[in-house]
């Protein structure tokens, strides 16, 4: 059978990185082939060259047995191929239709393209209704656009990039239904993701990257996560080890806390209650922009907007504080964003401890440069941080890199709270397993660590108590042990019932 | 065709050639002018380049041009690296040299030399003043300070000549519109006798090491840099971007008023309509062909006054027109932006596909 898609011999190199040499790959026709590897193992600039957006240095594709130079996305979509990003690129404004209408031919009415919408999507079991303005969809209903808009052109090879990074356990099952459905009727599906349990229970095949090469093609069915993540790291990732938490006391308390959206399209924060206690790590689970933001920067004291009385660190209110002063009474905080928010991208690291550390402060302000670099040094030795010396740039380092002496200066502060959010996203899994040991090792040191994270697992391994944040209200705190990912689940669509808070102790 | 692409890390040896190379550009294209000109080209360049440093005289008059663009140009280092677009320094500089004269105009023949601090003083004093109109505006009502600053420039002209118009004007001035001659007691001591060079220059260079520490080694300097550079980071580490405004507006604002002052007080000697010169704008020209860097500033500073006073003389012996000094100084900065493009890009061949 002529493949559906080839690539044979693709490289391409950056200024700085070689992002594929000598890539080969084979789709057969309606098999869902999976991608592994990685974030910088090359996958995203591999989709790139397949839709035309990259050109490729060197090397060749085919497709349906044909070679092809595909120069643009228009032309990767009068071949047949679709993509369905992994930021997705709607507007707000405009309605699920509307936003279709906009990437077809402009040969359909608008009237048109919403009948095929209901076509198309019941086809498949993606509901939507097409008349709703994108801002009111939840995330799984605007990925259901995306992928609606992507199936209108009848695709023969359609690429998904991480597509369930923003979606709910239960939303992920209904994907691949989709997904599958899809493939029995001959569409070729390419399916991006570093996610090992996905790939076993969705693909047939898989090709593995690591660093730009090809270091396997492998039926997941038959590897163990072992063997699988052997092949995309080059080792297994070491086991953490979790002891039983030493509760001491209440830490950070928050009491009835409310706060309006500061964006059109953002969530109000409404009655929230929950504490963090000395000795343990509080996980909030729940999918991206239902409120956990909002949270970490109120309680950091980066939003200043909360009325004071409902946030209390040790029994004082800090609501009204600036991050300085919360910080000077040991509430440290890492932001999501490296470059821009938790570091300065043109700043030395040495001028980057300076962001939260005053030590090297002097009196009347007087900086004792020889104070930062050594300070800089010093986080680098110990938290292992591959860079250049203190006066590399901050922008130069890689992400999990960067990220390691962002939590390492604030861990080296001895902090009695941290508030992390998405403390490993986009760090390679050796840097992601460093940095979840050293918050354990924090919170075994007395500390209350609040995490907020989008990865279930990462939530599973390291909490010991979690909450769900959905919809700008969080879910009773269930024990991380005796929860399951099922009830989580739940929870991340706001499904939680007041019965539920008896059951559970608190 | 030649594409632009991104350097994996920005060159360091551009970035120190890039107003060199700038510099050089600039005196290509004015060798060009001068020949459509009909002018020699040699004799056209040694009116910029070697004629204002030539004697003791041309180096002194050189210094009265640099002083006031070495001040407001540290001021505006401050603010542009804070992410604060003052480009009204000359409205600044306006109501400094008013407070200024304001104040030089009580003096008796009977006041002792203090009254030159005063009238430093009160020029700083009023820059500051203008410059908190703005910071005003901007902090209570988000009003964009480009438009405020550069508007208020404006308003500061009309009333330099309202009052050097009305009730200013010298009653034994044959109705000229300018105020009376400044008494000797408050005027800025020469430095050398017989030449106008005077210690504005000396408080110009303790004015560099002072913002040179300021920017680089103190935290006040560090926070306020943040807030321009990332101002997401600068509200997650708490650095106050309120604070950050009024410092930058209050200290660019500041420094302008001293030039002002400095310059009513010194070479001018009166308030008249012809106060500003356009110090204001052609020092943001040199904060940045300085690099917003102290040092940098003042060699950009030097650079632009022989730009001033070439120009000058190029009008007198040449014959040439006198914007002949505004084509040199916008060559030059057109000429310095487009090599900056290079210290984060690069040009690469490629193959038309």
């Amino acid at each position: 059978m002529t493949p559906r898609l080839e690539l044979r011999h693709i490289t391409k190199q950056y200024p700085a990185v070689r992002a594929n040499d000598d890539v080969s790959l084979t789709v057969r026709p309606g098999e869902i082939h999976a991608v592994l590897g990685e974030n910088g193992a090359g996958k995203s600039t591999l989709m790139k060259i397949i839709f035309g957006a990259v050109k490729p240095d060197a090397g060749e594709v085919r497709f349906n047995g044909q070679p092809v130079s595909i120069r643009s996305p228009h032309e990767a979509r009068a071949l047949g191929i679709s993509m369905v990003f992994q930021h997705f690129s709607l507007f707000d404004t405009l309605s699920a239709a509307e936003n279709v209408w906009l990437g077809l031919d402009r040969r359909l009415s608008l009237a048109e393209v919403t009948q095929r919408i209901g076509e198309v999507s019941r086809e498949y079991g993606l509901e939507i209704d097409p008349l709703r303005p994108v801002h009111s969809l939840s995330v799984g209903e605007r990925q259901r656009v995306e992928i609606v808009r992507a199936l209108m052109t009848n695709p023969q090879l359609l690429i998904l990039d991480e597509p369930t990074s923003v979606l709910t356990p239960q939303a992920v099952g209904k994907l691949f239904v989709t997904l599958r459905r899809l493939a029995a009727q001959g569409c070729s599906i390419l399916y991006i993701s570093h996610k090992l349990d996905e790939i076993r229970e969705l693909c047939e095949r898989c090709t593995v990257l690591r660093g730009g090469r090809v270091t396997g093609e492998v039926d997941p069915r038959q590897e163990s996560n072992a063997s699988l993540s052997r092949l995309m790291i080059g080792s297994e990732p070491p086991h953490l080890h979790r002891s039983h938490p030493t509760l001491g006391e209440v830490a950070l308390q928050v009491r009835h806390f409310d706060l309006p959206r500061n964006d059109p399209y953002g969530v109000d924060l409404q009655d929230l209650n929950f504490e963090v206690r000395c000795g343990e790590i509080v996980g909030i689970a729940g999918v991206s922009g239902n409120g956990q933001q909002a949270l970490m920067a109120a309680l950091s004291g980066e939003d200043p907007r909360a009325a004071a009385g409902h946030i209390t660190l040790f029994g004082e209110d800090v609501g009204t504080l600036t991050p300085k002063r919360r910080r000077r009474l040991g509430l440290h905080s890492v932001p999501e964003e490296r470059l821009g928010r938790g570091a300065v991208p043109t700043l030395s690291l040495a001028d980057n401890t300076l962001l939260t550390r005053h030590e090297a402060v002097g009196p009347g302000g007087w900086l004792r440069m020889h104070g930062v670099r050594a300070m800089a040094q010093e986080l680098i030795e110990r938290y292992k941080v591959k860079s250049g010396g203190p006066a590399s740039l901050a922008r130069s380092l890689s992400g999990g890199n960067l990220q390691k002496f962002i939590v390492g200066r604030e861990i080296d502060a001895k902090p009695k709270v941290l508030l992390i959010s998405q403390p490993t996203w986009g760090v390679d899994v050796g840097a992601a397993a460093q940095i979840r040991g050293e918050l354990l090792k924090l919170r075994d040191a007395g500390c209350a660590v609040l995490m907020v994270s989008e990865e279930l697992h990462e939530l599973f391994e390291i909490s010991d108590r979690l909450l769900v944040m959905s919809q700008g209200r969080l879910s009773p705190s269930v024990d991380s042990a005796e929860a399951t990912v099922e009830q989580v689940g739940e929870w991340m669509s706001g499904l939680w019932t007041s019965s539920e808070v008896s059951h559970v102790p608190a | 065709m030649f594409r632009l692409e991104t350097r994996p890390a920005p060159s360091r040896v551009l970035t120190l050639l890039s107003p060199v190379i700038a510099l050089a550009i600039t005196v290509v294209i004015g060798v060009a002018l001068f020949v459509l000109l009909g002018k020699d080209p040699v004799a056209g360049l040694q009116m910029f380049f070697v004629e204002p440093l030539k004697s003791s005289y041309a180096l002194s008059e050189l210094s009265l041009k640099a002083t006031p663009l070495v001040l407001i140009a540290l001021g505006l280092a401050v603010c542009f690296r804070a992410n604060l677009w003052n480009i009204g320094a000359e409205g600044q500089f306006i109501l400094g040299a008013v407070f200024a004269g304001g104040v030089a105009m009580q003096a008796t023949p009977e006041t002792g030399r203090w009254i030159l601090w005063a009238v430093l003083g009160a020029g700083m004093l009023g820059g500051m003043v203008w410059a908190a109109v703005v910071a005003l505006l901007r902090d209570r009502f988000n009003a964009s300070e480009i438009l405020v600053s550069l508007m208020l420039v404006y308003v500061a002209e009309m009333l330099l000549s309202y009052l050097v118009y009305g009730p200013w004007k010298d009653p034994n001035g044959y109705n000229f519109p300018q105020t009376i001659t400044f008494l000797e007691a408050t005027r800025v001591p020469r430095l050398v006798e017989g030449l106008r060079m005077n210690i504005g220059m000396v408080l110009a260079l303790v004015a560099v090491a002072g913002f040179t520490v300021f920017l680089f080694r103190t935290y006040a300097g560090f926070q306020l840099q943040v807030g321009g550079l990332a101002p997401a980071a600068a509200r997650y580490a708490g650095f106050s971007s309120r604070r950050a405004l009024w410092t930058g507006l209050l200290l660019s604002g500041g420094m302008a008023g001293l030039a002002g002052a400095l310059d009513v007080a010194g070479p001018q000697g009166q308030l008249t309509p012809y106060v500003p010169l356009g110090y204001g704008f052609a020092a943001i020209i040199v904060a940045f062909v300085g690099r917003l860097h102290p040092v940098g500033i003042v060699l950009a500073a030097v650079l632009m006054s022989m730009f001033y006073i070439g120009g000058e003389m190029a009008q007198s012996r040449l014959g040439l027109p006198k914007s002949i000094t505004g084509v040199f100084q916008g060559l030059l900065l057109f000429a310095l932006l487009a090599c900056d493009t290079f210290i984060h890009q690069r040009l690469r061949w490629v193959r038309a596909p």
